[in-house]
């Protein structure tokens, strides 16, 4: 898989420092009745550019919660977050909405395409909300789903596409922006061991191009492949290690 | 914006998906938009009809006719309205004002074999010039023929037919009317008639004719009609004819006249305050309807809203602002609306026909109508479009990606 030089605008941005992620003392409480969910309750993290993060933790260890947060799907409680280099915690909703459009590529365990849209519309349709003229947007979205080796189903609705060919779409689609940051969320939850492992394999190599990858995951094995670990337990991070046995 | 386009592409998509759906619930905007259309028409139409009624009338007309006189609060029978009245306005007010006697009543008619029962009017011949009628055929009467008590007849423009005759034979022909030898002198072009005034059915003979020949001495006129110059003149006009009748009749200003002074109009005008409110009420029905079909708009988009939860927290995860979800669901209820509310105008022409082919009821689709009832549609795809919309731009994206 070729990079196509995608890099240039988001790699030379001094301001970042080279930094994606940054939060500290990030928190989020819900109020569940009269009892307070403390599911993220201080995280100090910090994500630099080209970095391949997993993002682990049992249920009920806040990681969907603190995905959400990265993600900018949700605000913090307390404490601060500065995604590719712009303090993101404070953002209003209609902000956040251009954050996530702009910087965040989201790939879901469940896929999440349109399912009356084709394989095309689908992977525009960031691009239609940052208001690209539609040749343009047709060309990009082409560009990414030949990446994702999908050039010849591009016309497909999800219904007759296989769920590896889903994921690759919702890839594409992720990409198409050229986010600074591909979030993964379970990616290959919904995918049997051969697929799993094509998904794997093609985020791996979109890191390699220097693609910033987190990628949240109960499987270890599917962790193993990330360069980074971050392990979380009860909203804190128990352990946070280079991968030293990395796969690829 | 190329957003825009989006939103519309997607309302119409999400229309085609559930085609059926969207039909059914834009039915009740098409039966709502068709009833308003078509009442507003019925109302329309009879409006038109009363307006065409008064401007056949004259606008310009008062009518003089005897009353009840009073005294001391007690009705002292009916009083008199003669001849003597009618010359008294020509002699003193007649150099301003058109002045025009009539006496009637309903007679048999015949020609050849051809026999009707027609009202037979006595008048002046300033009652074809204060009334705008126009020749078919032949001539009308003159003051030489009202002073000679001339047994000369103007024929209404249905009594031609009345009498089985083509209006152009009967002119120089002779007809009875009460047995009495008639010669017709012309025929009247088409007036068209306003509640009691079908001028079109009658017979007009000169007055002294009427009254000593054919009515046996009767002289209580049934009315007189006096013409002012122009519309804005009835109030002089007014007080003339007042001061003029109340000296005649020797009646003291204070006291209470034994005539009444009516603009004909002003029975159409009551007449026409009617049926602008009862065509109001029917509107304002039909308007209930519209309402009906507006909220099963909302009830329809409230479930789509539903249906499309995720779809909406895709659609925001990937980038969406509250005001582009907002417009896309708002825009659908609206293109269902507008739709409604063009296939509804569409029908309400069509019912109006069919009333007016079926009923021969005078309809009217005013341009107003329609625009209101479209208008109105779109303001009811906004109103019950808004509240479903807002309900999907404020769904939290996270619970809307993990809807099932």
């Amino acid at each position: 898989m070729r990079n196509r030089g995608r890099r240039g605008q988001n790699g030379s941005n001094s301001e970042t420092n080279g930094v994606v992620i940054h939060t500290e003392g990030l928190r989020k409480y819900y109020i569940l009745g009269a009892e307070t969910v403390r599911a993220v309750r201080g995280v100090d993290l910090e994500v630099k550019r080209g970095e391949f993060v997993a993002i682990m933790g049992p249920s009920g260890s806040g990681k969907s919660t603190f995905m959400n947060l990265i993600g900018c799907l949700d605000t913090p409680t307390g404490g601060d977050y500065w995604l590719n280099g712009r303090k993101v915690s404070e953002l209003s909703d209609d902000q956040l909405a251009r954050v996530r459009n702009r910087d965040i590529g989201f790939v879901f365990q469940t896929f999440n395409l349109l399912p009356r849209a084709t394989a095309l519309h689908n992977v525009e349709l960031p691009l239609i909300y940052a208001g690209m003229s539609s040749r343009e947007r047709r060309k990009r979205a082409e560009e990414k789903l030949t990446l994702v080796g999908l050039a010849d189903r591009m016309d497909h609705r999800p219904p007759e596409l296989s769920g590896g060919q889903r994921q690759r779409v919702a890839i594409a689609r992720a990409l198409v922006n050229d986010p600074a940051l591909l979030l993964a969320d379970e990616p290959t939850g919904n995918l049997d061991s051969r697929t799993t492992m094509e998904i794997v394999e093609m985020l791996a190599a979109l890191n390699q191009a220097g693609q910033t990858i987190v990628l949240v995951t109960h499987e270890s094995d599917i962790a193993a492949w990330a360069s980074r670990q971050i392990h979380l337990n009860d909203g804190l991070v128990e352990r946070d290690f280079e991968n030293e046995g990395k796969v690829n | 914006m190329f957003i825009l386009r989006e939103i519309v592409m997607v309302a119409m998509a999400s229309i085609r998906a559930n085609a059926l759906r969207s039909g059914l619930t834009t039915l009740g905007i098409v039966i709502g938009t068709a009833a308003v259309i078509t009442m507003v028409a019925l109302g329309e139409g009879a409006q038109r009809q009363v307006q065409e009624q008064i401007e056949n009338m004259g606008t310009n007309i008062l009518t003089v006719r005897p009353g009840q006189g009073f005294f001391r609060g007690v009705a002292s029978g009916s009083r008199r309205l003669e001849e003597d009245d009618a010359l008294a306005l020509r002699d003193q007010i007649g150099h301003v004002y058109e002045i025009a006697p009539e006496i009637e009543s309903r007679y048999q008619v015949t020609y050849a074999r051809s026999n009707s029962s027609n009202s037979i009017v006595g008048t002046w011949p300033s009652f074809f010039s204060l009334y705008s009628h126009e020749l078919e055929h032949g001539r009308f009467f003159d003051e030489g023929e009202v002073q000679g008590r001339r047994r000369v007849a103007v024929l209404g423009s249905n009594v031609p037919d009345d009498l089985e005759t083509p209006g152009g034979l009967l002119v120089g022909r002779t007809i009875q009317i009460r047995g009495i030898p008639f010669e017709v002198i012309g025929v009247l072009r088409e007036k068209g008639g306003a509640m009691w005034m079908q001028p079109d059915d009658q017979i007009f003979i000169p007055l002294s004719t009427a009254m000593y020949r054919v009515m046996g001495g009767r002289d209580r006129l049934r009315s007189i009609y006096v013409a002012a110059p122009s519309p804005d003149e009835l109030d002089p006009a007014w007080a003339e004819i007042d001061r003029v009748i109340r000296r005649e009749h020797r009646i003291l200003p204070t006291e209470e006249a034994d005539f009444s002074i009516q603009q004909s109009s002003d029975i159409l005008e009551t007449f026409n305050e009617t049926t602008q409110t009862f065509s109001l009420l029917l509107a304002g029905i039909a308007g209930v309807s519209l309402l009906v079909g507006g909220i099963g708009i909302m009830n329809i988009m409230l479930v789509s809203v539903t249906e499309r939860t995720r779809e909406i927290g895709v659609r925001k995860a990937l980038g969406a602002t509250r005001k582009t979800i907002l417009f896309q669901f708002l825009v659908e209820a609206l293109v269902l609306c507008v739709l409604g509310g063009i296939l509804g105008v569409a029908g309400g022409f069509g019912a109006a026909e069919l009333i007016t082919r079926l009923y021969g009821s005078n309809t009217a689709v005013a341009a107003e109508a329609v625009a209101v009832a479209l208008g109105f549609s779109a303001a009811i795809g906004l109103f019950f479009g808004i509240w479903p919309a807002r309900r999907a731009s404020i769904l939290d994206p996270i619970d809307a990606l993990r809807y099932e």
